[in-house]
């Protein structure tokens, strides 16, 4: 039993298949109970019921930068092994990650308004957030662009490696460019700096949430990938024959 | 790599090579922002940095895209691959040969065009270091950009929408340099960065592009 089995796509799609239903429930049932119990918990004393959106905005942003970080190594498993299975979970990542970010972006727009008085800062979390949807974007438009699949699955890979270091290096950058509004981590093990259990608990349960949803929709965006990679092949055959 | 340099900076340099096209695109931004903003000298001293860097960068950008895509259509760039010379050298002679004849003359003649926006005097060498020291980045960045887009049909469009994502931390502290040149305070902290940015892109981005090129050409 190892990993490397899973690439062969027949092995592959048949597990995934008996797991799907299972991660899409398990899925349903952690979102929509994080955001439920994170819904009903009390008002803030400063920030009111505003501070809900919590429970949508740490898990969004905390995916968007993970869906990267496995589109990286997706793509370094691509690049070292020629597993066509990880080329495509990278390329199946890429519009949820994107999706995440913009909704990390907008629920951190609908927040500031009333906290900081502003739509948009140009706090270096925010600029980094907006760089890091560019490139989600730039990604995905060179899978579109590139024809020949496995050309693609090549480029879009080392493209995945310079964007990792830039990525990393912009965050930085930015840190340097301006000082920020937005609050340090959201999360901390050193007591005191904790947020409080009542607002703890259900932010947990709606990133495990996010993570089993991001989990499903790969699952299921990879199993797509794959039907038409065989789409693609079966007519090729036909043609020839 | 000499003959590749020199073959490179004549064909740039001669009728059709577009020398010379960067720096008018630069004198033109520099002439549409005052009508943009206004023409006050005290609003435009103050955007001038970003305005000058921001204007340099997208005039690097407008002949990336000739880096490899004549070569690539006449076949000249499966010579350079099958050659000797290592195809990680031969990007990396490309990228000089594109900052030969961009980066180099914007960073050297914008001095004339930050006359046009006012920038403050302390501001001028600072502005030609921060060039100096910044558009190899750019050249080399563009190079891979225009790796990844050489065999694509409308890959211009996209190569901008790739590129200039990793521009972000070359432009941040290319201004921030100028920036602080202009307000009297001490620019060498960003020029040290920059310095370390555009090093370490000369020193690692000639593999990834030929690693792209080496997938086009296949």
């Amino acid at each position: 039993m190892s990993i490397w089995e899973y690439a062969n796509p027949v092995k592959f799609m048949r597990t995934s298949g008996a797991v799907l239903p299972w991660v899409v429930a398990a899925a349903a049932l952690a979102t929509v109970g994080g955001l439920v119990w994170g819904f009903l918990t009390p008002e803030d004393y400063k920030q009111g019921s505003t501070v809900k959106i919590v429970f949508l905005h740490v898990p969004a942003a905390l995916m968007a930068i993970n869906i990267w970080l496995m589109m990286l190594v997706a793509s370094l498993i691509w690049l070292v092994r020629r597993h066509h299975v990880s080329a495509l979970a990278a390329k199946a990542a890429a519009p949820v990650g994107a999706v995440m970010t913009l909704i990390a972006l907008i629920t951190g727009a609908i927040w500031g308004q009333p906290m900081w008085g502003t739509w948009w800062e140009w706090d270096p979390r925010l600029t980094s957030f907006l760089i890091l949807f560019l490139f989600y974007l730039g990604y995905m438009a060179l899978w579109e662009a590139v024809e020949n699949p496995d050309s693609a699955a090549d480029l879009t890979g080392v493209l995945c490696l310079v964007g990792s270091v830039f990525a990393i290096l912009s965050r930085y950058a930015v840190n340097f460019w301006n000082q920020g509004l937005h609050q340090g981590a959201s999360l901390s093990v050193a007591p005191g700096e904790r947020m409080s259990a009542i607002y703890r608990y259900p932010l947990y349960l709606s990133m495990l949430g996010f993570f089993l949803l991001f989990l499903a929709l790969l699952l299921i965006r990879t199993r797509t990938e794959i039907r038409r990679r065989r789409l693609a092949a079966l007519l090729a055959r036909e043609n020839r024959a | 790599m000499w003959a590749l340099l020199i073959r490179d900076l004549r064909l740039a340099t001669r009728s059709g090579g577009g020398f010379g096209l960067a720096l008018a695109f630069f004198l033109i931004v520099c002439t549409l922002v005052p009508f943009g903003v206004g023409p006050e000298g005290g609003q435009l001293s103050r955007i001038a940095p970003g305005i000058l860097w921001v204007g340099a960068l997208l005039s690097c950008l407008l002949s990336l895209d000739r880096i490899f895509a004549l070569d690539f259509e006449d076949g000249s760039l499966d010579l350079l691959a099958t050659a000797p010379l290592p195809l990680e050298g031969a990007v990396a002679v490309k990228a000089l040969a594109h900052w030969l004849v961009t980066g180099l003359p914007l960073a050297l003649s914008a001095p004339v065009f930050a006359l046009l926006l006012h920038l403050p005097g302390p501001a001028y060498p600072w502005l030609v270091a921060s060039l100096v020291l910044g558009t190899p980045a750019l050249s080399m960045l563009g190079a891979f950009g225009a790796a990844v887009t050489v065999g694509l049909r409308r890959g211009g469009l996209l190569m901008s929408l790739l590129v200039l994502p990793l521009y972000v931390p070359t432009l941040i502290f290319g201004a921030e340099a100028v920036r602080r040149g202009a307000a009297g305070a001490d620019p060498v902290t960003p020029l040290v960065f920059l310095a370390a940015v555009t090093l370490s892109t000369l020193a690692l981005t000639p593999f990834a592009a030929a690693a792209a090129l080496r997938v086009n050409l296949r």
